[in-house]
């Protein structure tokens, strides 16, 4: 399946863009999701941390991705 | 209405933050304010960009009030959140509580910024002379 991933903050000069387009297995998981985003952009694996979030909720590695969902790239925040 | 939540690209009104919180019942009201400093281990910052996941960083300042509303006897409590470039000294942030005794406003709004400064989608950029860094994105 192919899923759109909105990027913020550093996520965004990492990916050159505001969303990119990831080809994912069926069945894949945010840990799924994770590593072929590090393959493709080693970058992120430079960040303190950084999270997943599926549909406006902070994500588990485990949970699974569907094809509907709003999936984005959370870097470490730094808002206030 | 008990909170109110907003992310917004214009100045924040502090005063209007006040008068939102504050109730004849309110024995009295904390306030944080943020302000943009002009400089950062030693480097003189130029201005800050704001950018928010406005829609979770929405539904993530409801959570934390609902948390804050549910550990201390809070009356009001608000939330706003710039978002764009802003010049030194501007506010990006304002969290106000107002409750009949002080040790609630003042816990309540302490736990408020520091929790919005560890989970809401909201990230700032500094623009130095000679550079500019995402804050926190790096160890």
């Amino acid at each position: 399946m192919k899923i759109n991933i909105l990027a913020f903050g550093i996520a965004k000069d990492i990916f050159g863009g505001s969303t990119i387009s990831v080809e994912l297995a069926n069945d894949a998981s945010v840990y799924n999701l994770k590593y072929s985003l590090e393959q493709q952009y080693p970058r992120l694996k430079k960040l303190a941390t950084y999270m997943v979030a599926v549909n406006n909720e902070y994500a588990l590695p485990e949970d699974t991705i569907y094809e509907t969902d709003e999936i984005a790239i959370i870097p470490p925040v730094s808002g206030g | 209405m008990q909170t109110e939540i907003k992310i917004s690209p214009q100045t924040l009104d502090i005063q209007a933050c006040i008068n939102w919180v504050m109730l004849p019942e309110s024995g009295g009201i904390d306030v944080f304010i943020g302000t943009v400093r002009n400089a950062t281990k030693g480097k003189t910052v130029l201005r800050l960009e704001f950018e928010a996941y406005e829609k979770m960083a929405i539904s993530e300042m409801e959570k934390i009030a609902t948390q804050a509303l549910a550990k201390w006897p809070v009356q009001k409590l608000l939330i706003h959140h710039r978002t764009g470039v802003l010049a030194v000294g501007e506010v990006p942030v304002i969290i106000a509580v107002s409750a009949a005794h002080r040790d609630a406003a003042f816990e309540a709004c302490r736990y408020v910024i520091d929790t919005l400064k560890q989970t809401v989608p909201i990230w700032k950029k500094e623009i130095f002379k000679d550079g500019e860094v995402w804050v926190a994105a790096h160890p």
